[in-house]
């Protein structure tokens, strides 16, 4: 038993040691190549372009929209998030208003021709997540013209 | 922009840190080396194209224009929509390009550098109507799923390049051929090197006509990139997707082209009418060939308000697919009386055709300027939306502004 312990302990020192070589290794790399490439970073205008990045959070939330994707926060947010927005763009799904049943016969076609995975209990997820936060729009025949621009024409 | 650059640098530093030795070339490893996602996110620089375009999506990229920005007559690239199925190619070099030509009703297999084509072959120059299947797809109650576009996704650029069908004679027709199917250089979006973002194609009678092209220059220069650079067909009249970008296989087939987005419902329609939302089996769709007549009001831009008494003059283009426009109407009261406008020949065949009018309203007030084209057939644009199907096809419903006098 305790032959059995000293392994696994030795072991998970040389993990732990591993771990920490690979993530200095990483700052350096960093490092060296911030230094490196320092004036290439500089725009037109002459401004440092890398002084402030606020967009480094991919999981951040403002005005109750996921900045990265646009997606409204809510529940299945991140069900949805993982597996609809690897291979397309957001904004595909937010265009997209649709019932539940033809969500679910979208993930049907993705799966067997875009080569979409098996999406198992997340898929009532996501629908839900969709159909709530994104519900089609009734429309009818034709709609009114809307968001019209006013300007004065010479 | 920020996030960019840094991520870009942090994807080099990793290498770097891996390798324990900095990346030599990394500052000049070129831009398309690095994976999509990580390449410049401005579509209006990268791609050159009027800031007022509207990004409908991002991966793969899909933008259209508004009405006022098709005002040219010959549809600048500023203009011109982008209607991606995947990702665009990376490397592309024209002086190693090559189109082969195989399929079951081919005499024979053989292929051509873009030299030989350009110099074995007569060259043509065509100003060609294309318009993406799915243009007006935001309108359909209940909603069609795809992209959302509302009207820009039609363009009317000069092509120029040469005959497809002068090219199939070289390589010789079986005479069972039926159908061409293309095939390209773009990747899929899942990065499945086995599957093809999209193969579609036309039966033999529209790959044979005159203005069926192999296209290697837009508007006298080179094809940008994104629009299919050096190589792509341009089929007139038919929806977008028939004229496929990158080109570099066409097969010759013995049947109906089985390619990407040819079969369940992309780029088909019930056979017979349906109800709106109704299920329609796989065998009762029909794939899409001619699109039908449309026109749109490209000057003045929606929203324009008028002094009591100033006239308004009104312009656009209509086209028909396969068909000419043959006339044009406008009406400034929901269709209760419509007007009569002239309407321009079209320069060659499949190319949009221009309208103008002066317009003077009785009376103050609220008021659409709604336009209206018919085809050579008698056929007219309906002014409600024509029949659902169940990716949302083929709005060709009439397009309107708004105006207010006084």
């Amino acid at each position: 038993m305790s032959e059995k312990n000293k392994f696994w302990k030795n072991a998970r020192r040389v993990y732990r040691f591993l771990i920490v070589v690979c993530v200095l290794a990483l700052i350096s790399g960093i490092v060296i190549f911030y230094l490196n490439d320092a004036d290439t970073a500089i725009d037109e205008n002459g401004e440092n372009q890398y002084t402030t990045f606020s967009d480094d959070d991919p999981d951040r939330i403002e005005k109750g929209i996921h900045v990265r994707t646009g997606l409204t926060d809510a529940p299945g947010l991140q069900e949805t998030v993982n597996n609809c927005t690897s291979c397309h763009s957001a904004k595909l799904v937010i265009q997209n208003r649709m019932s539940a049943e033809r969500w679910h016969a979208t993930i049907r076609w993705m799966q067997e021709t875009q080569n979409l995975w098996p999406l198992g209990d997340n898929e009532d997820i996501i629908v839900d997540y969709l159909t709530t936060n994104y519900p089609p729009k009734k429309k009818g025949r034709r709609e009114t013209l809307a968001d019209v621009q006013w300007y004065e024409l010479k | 922009m920020q996030r960019r650059n840094f991520v870009q640098k942090a994807t080099l530093a990793s290498m770097t840190a891996l390798l324990g030795t900095d990346i030599v070339f990394g500052a000049s490893m070129p831009k398309y080396y690095l994976p999509l996602g990580l390449q410049d996110p401005d579509p209006f620089t990268m791609f050159d194209k009027d800031k007022e375009m509207v990004v409908l999506n991002d991966k793969p990229w899909n933008i259209e224009a508004q009405a006022h920005l098709l005002d040219d007559k010959i549809t600048p690239n500023s203009a011109m929509f982008v209607r991606n199925n995947g990702l665009v190619p990376e490397e592309l070099d024209a002086t190693t390009w090559k189109l082969s030509f195989d399929g079951e009703s081919a005499i024979q297999q053989k292929s051509y550098t873009l030299q030989e084509l350009k110099s074995q072959f007569k060259v043509h120059t065509y100003q060609l109507t294309l318009e993406c299947g799915g243009n007006g797809r935001s309108e359909f109650d209940p909603p069609a799923k795809g992209n959302q576009w509302t009207i820009g996704a039609v363009s009317c650029a000069t092509w120029t390049g040469v005959r497809l069908r002068d090219v199939l004679e070289d390589v010789g027709l079986k005479p069972d051929a039926v159908y061409i199917g293309y095939h390209a250089v773009d990747r899929h979006l899942s990065q499945n090197p086995d599957k093809e973002p999209i193969s579609r194609g036309a039966p033999m009678a529209k790959a044979l006509q005159d203005e069926t092209l192999l296209a290697f220059q837009m508007n006298g220069a080179d094809i940008p990139a994104v629009h299919g650079y050096p190589l792509r067909l341009v089929v007139g009249g038919w929806p977008a997707s028939v004229s496929g970008k990158w080109l570099n296989r066409i097969s010759i087939r013995n049947i109906v082209h089985d390619g990407a987005k040819m079969g369940g419902d992309s780029y088909r329609v019930p056979c017979e009418p349906v109800a709106p939302g109704e299920e329609v089996k796989e065998e009762d769709m029909c794939i899409i060939e001619s699109m039908p007549v449309k026109s749109l009001i490209t000057y003045p831009k929606s929203g324009a308000m008028l002094k009591e008494g100033q006239s308004l003059n009104i312009r656009g283009h209509a086209w028909a697919g396969e068909l000419e426009v043959a006339q044009m109407h406008y009406s400034i009261d929901f269709g209760a009386t419509w007007k009569d406008c002239p309407i321009q020949k079209p320069i060659n065949r499949l190319a949009w055709q221009h309208f103008s009018a002066k317009i003077d309203f009785p009376k103050k007030g609220y008021y659409e300027v709604w336009a209206k084209a018919t085809d050579a057939n008698g056929v007219s644009q309906p002014m409600v939306l024509p029949g659902w199907n169940p990716k949302g096809y083929l709005n060709n419903a009439c397009h309107r502004i708004a105006v207010k006098m006084g």
